[in-house]
């Protein structure tokens, strides 16, 4: 079901591959009897006209390892008749070639088989061209799924802009900051906030960066020291302006210095070393590990725990969630992060969005177990010789699997 | 404008990437490539914002003689004698690899043992946090502990020695339980990044322009 | 009672201390212990050995120094296998403190089957049967990059010399000319890889990952998106059985082994501390 889907919509939108027409305009070497036959070249689908695929069936010599069979000269020319020089080798056992040409130029194509028998060559095969196509066809399921995904999503915000009440459940990290804050500055103790290792492309890191701006509006407030050490240093320069924006709102600019948002090393154990020596050595009351963490998650939540400060993690690497569960008092999972920004801000547009992903969320739920109930009695059924519910079962997972 | 134009390059960029996923043919096809390369590049330079930050914040450091200096001078010396030793390395043998080097001498015996120690150091935090952590206060830890326990011992070879069946334990709680939940959160964070990033492409979301 | 309440708080230092004892102690025994091959390092190891004598394998260092016990030996025992099979190796990393390591790992395997070598045919030489084509920023871009043209990103190998004069790089163009991926893992990267390059250009991939990283990779294993995967210390020792070449892998696994019995008992003594305090309470 899925080829004939993609076919159909490669006919529509794609330029004709063009298929080399097979007949040799030039008269055939001569061939030993055992080389592989059926060469075929024709134009690399679903790409921007810049390669040819070659294919034969693989020789009857070809067996073996490079010392009986070495393997396929690729030979390409201009014109039918030549010269053809070698533009690719296809190691023993492989039975296909992509060449790389030049978009619109015509080609023509020989294989030449290299045994210790002798060499051999196959007929020409040509003309042929290398054509782009307007839409990767193979891409189609994707294209799908991301245009559904967009659509419930924006549409959600619009009802959202219309004044739809919508509902946010309790996230305890988020609503734990005012607290954490509030403790530091009672203890006259600073306020430490770590991106983790996550570059300012991340999308956990722009989430973290929201949460940054409600830390370092409430420090502003309190007159709290907030240090923010970086691994990266566009996320450094992202989050000096954040908290530098944060203090100025409330008329506190001259609180911000900016050498506590400071750059540490991009080396990962650097910078938890970096991270536990100012936690040892500044004991901040309040410690938020908010953003994309590796190994060294741990070091530096449980070095925050032996100071005994107050500790709010979250992160989307799923492999350190038990880490930061086991030594933080609040953890943000997964999600939680991401939605962060629209929680702290509760603005209409931003919580119809979450709304939007809630509704793919279940959809989700629903087909899963509906494929996982056709795929069950699918094969139920095949056992009793009716195999129509596990062929479809089958043409839907084949159409999710891209390459 | 101080936010209209980062908003609109932000969404012709967004727009642009997400297209060319869909359409090889030129100019787009080629449109993706360059931006990628772009990218490589200006990420090359952000490494000077950071030098940058690094020696300034820590010569302030020195200059006002603030608690720690000391720390911040072994900083400072530590990346002139690493920058210097790079140099030196690559004007005499044209190969920053090349062992035996300035360059791979601290390479070799600072940053190596300093790294390894380190990460070594996670195994002596993990054993303190489990033991803190894993208490069977509820039927939930109580769950958690006893899974715990088998793949820990089925994920070494003494776990086949004590009961020849753990590893295989071990590979259905890995495959089955453990693969189902994580794919939950997966697929939660993976739609939650789809939202997140048509949030920032249609300009709702600009906490990162501050 | 004094006893169960010292349980349930045992100091961490003295953890840390019979921590130490655990790992240093089989080490300097040099004490071995059978190792079964699980699945996914057999697959790992099947999808090297499957692959057409002298096929192209691009071998990325994703991991450092911190890392390099764990993960140097899955390189030098893919590196063997490679090697043995007359394969090409193309070497890139997307850690830049990890390409010392790729180089020593290298190295340390040429120079071992060059002195082993009979003839001139046997032995391995850069340009030829290996390059090392180091490392450029950005390495999300730089994977998707790569589908399309290495030059785009590689015009010269690490050490500045121009691609093209590498005989074993001048048919190689974008993905449909690497065969395989062995991505030796500490990060994120190995994720990327299979997300960017395996499921966009369909590259064939085998992951070689630490302890940590490695539970992300099983449902990738799962859902055959990865040819095989070689986790951990155990993965690194299960290979090097495979090799029949014993490394440090293999002579982790006492220590490993000894490691995880003192953590269990730790736990279970901290649950029986806990248990009698709580009992007393109520």
């Amino acid at each position: 079901m899925s080829h004939i889907f993609i076919a159909l919509v490669t006919l529509a939108l794609a330029a004709a591959p063009v298929r080399a027409a097979g007949a040799p305009a030039a008269p055939a070497p001569a061939a030993p009897a055992f080389f592989a036959a059926g060469l075929t070249a024709a134009d690399a689908p679903n790409d921007e006209g810049r390669a040819i695929d070659l294919s034969w069936t693989k020789a009857p010599g070809d067996t073996g390892g490079a010392a009986v069979f070495r393997g396929y000269q690729i030979l390409r020319a201009e014109q039918a008749e030549g010269p053809f020089a070698e533009v690719g080798f296809a190691i023993g056992g492989k039975t296909s070639f992509r060449d790389n040409v030049a978009e619109g130029a015509v080609h023509y194509y020989r294989v030449r088989q290299l045994s210790a028998a002798g060499a051999a060559e196959s007929e020409t095969v040509g003309p042929v061209r290398a054509a782009a196509q307007w839409f990767d066809a193979s891409r189609l399921n994707v294209l799908i799924v991301t245009v559904l995904l967009a659509f419930l999503l924006i549409w959600y915000i619009e009802r959202a802009k219309k004044g739809e009440e919508l509902f946010i459940r309790k996230i305890q990290g988020l609503d734990a900051i005012d607290e954490a804050v509030g403790r530091s500055t009672e203890l006259g103790k600073p306020i430490l906030y770590s991106f983790g290792l996550g570059e300012i492309r991340d999308i956990v890191t722009v989430a973290s960066l929201a949460i940054l701006r409600q830390v370092a509006t409430k420090c502003a407030q309190h007159g709290t020291e907030l240090l923010v050490p970086n691994w990266d240093p566009l996320v450094m320069a992202a989050a000096q302006e954040t908290v530098q924006q944060a203090y100025s709102e409330p008329g506190r600019p001259d609180l911000y210095k900016e050498g506590n948002v400071s750059f540490l090393t991009t080396d990962q154990f650097g910078y938890a070393a970096g991270v536990d020596g100012m936690m040892l050595r500044q004991k901040p009351g309040a410690v938020f590990l908010l953003g994309y963490f590796y190994a060294e998650a741990l070091l530096m939540s449980e070095t925050g725990h032996s100071i005994g400060a107050i500790q709010i993690a979250g992160t989307t690497a799923i492999t350190q969630l038990p880490f930061f569960i086991a030594s933080c008092d609040y953890t943000l999972i997964g999600e939680e992060m991401l939605a962060a920004s629209c929680y702290l801000k509760r603005d209409p547009q931003m919580l119809g969005s979450l709304k939007g992903e809630d509704f793919v969320k279940a959809a989700l739920i629903i087909g899963f177990a509906a494929l996982a109930v056709t795929g069950t009695v699918g094969v139920v059924l095949s056992r009793g010789g009716h195999g129509g519910l596990a062929s479809v079962f089958q043409a839907i997972k084949d159409w999710f699997v891209t390459a | 404008m101080k936010k209209e134009i980062p908003l609109a390059i932000t969404f012709l960029t967004g727009v642009i990437i997400v297209v060319t996923f869909f359409i090889p043919h030129q100019p787009l096809g080629g449109m993706q490539q360059r931006l990628l390369i772009w990218y490589s590049i200006v990420l090359g330079f952000t490494l000077l914002l950071g030098v940058d930050s690094l020696l300034r914040s820590n010569l302030q450091k020195i200059m006002r003689r603030a608690p720690g200096w000391p720390y911040a001078v072994v900083v400072v010396a530590g990346f002139l004698a690493t920058l210097a030793a790079g140099i030196h390395t690559w004007a005499t043998t044209k190969d920053l690899l090349s062992l035996g080097s300035s360059f791979m001498y601290i390479y070799t015996y600072m940053i190596v043992p300093l790294q390894a120690t380190m990460f070594a150091l996670l195994a002596f935090f993990i054993a303190s946090a489990a033991y803190r952590a894993f208490r069977a206060r509820t039927l939930e830890a109580t769950l958690l502990l006893v899974t715990a326990a088998i793949v820990m011992l089925g994920r070494v070879p003494v776990g086949a020695e004590i009961w020849d069946k753990l590893p295989g334990l071990q590979d259905w709680i890995m495959e089955i339980p453990q693969m189902a939940a994580k794919r939950g959160i997966f697929i939660g964070v993976a739609l939650g990044t789809i939202a997140m990033s048509l949030r920032v492409i249609l300009g709702l979301e600009r906490t990162y322009l501050s | 009672m004094k006893f169960f309440e010292k349980l349930a708080s045992i100091d961490r230092r003295i953890i840390y201390l019979l921590l130490a004892l655990a790992v240093v102690v089989p080490i300097l025994l040099k004490l071995v212990l059978p190792i079964t091959v699980s699945e996914p390092v057999k697959s790992a190891y099947a999808a090297i050995d499957g692959l057409s004598d002298g096929s192209v394998v691009m071998v990325s260092i994703d991991y450092d120094a911190s890392s390099a016990p764990e993960v140097q030996p899955m390189l030098l025992s893919v590196l063997r296998h490679c090697f043995a099979k007359k394969h090409k190796v193309v070497m890139l990393g997307q850690w830049p403190l990890g390409l010392p390591f790729g180089e020593i790992g290298m190295t340390t395997v040429v120079d071992e089957i060059n002195r082993a070598a009979q003839s001139p045919a046997d032995s391995i030489r850069y340009g030829a049967n290996y390059v090392n084509l180091g490392y450029r920023p950005g390495y999300r871009a730089l994977m998707v990059g790569l589908g399309r043209e290495f030059r785009d990103f590689f015009a010269t190998d690490y050490r500045s010399a121009p691609v093209d004069s590498l005989p074993l790089m001048r048919p190689i163009h974008n993905y449909n000319d690497i065969d395989l991926l062995v991505g030796l893992e500490a990060g994120q990267a190995g994720d990327e890889w299979i997300q960017y390059a395996g499921a966009r250009y369909g590259l064939q991939i085998v992951i070689g990952a630490t302890g940590v990283v490695a539970p992300d990779m099983f449902h990738y294993m799962q859902a055959r998106q990865i040819k095989g995967l070689i986790g951990g210390l155990q993965g690194a020792a299960e290979y090097e059985t495979l090799m029949q070449h014993p490394g440090t892998g293999t002579a982790g696994m006492v220590p490993q082994s000894w490691a995880h019995l003192l953590l269990l008992a730790f736990i279970v003594l901290g649950n029986v501390g806990y248990f009698v305090m709580r009992r007393k309470k109520a």
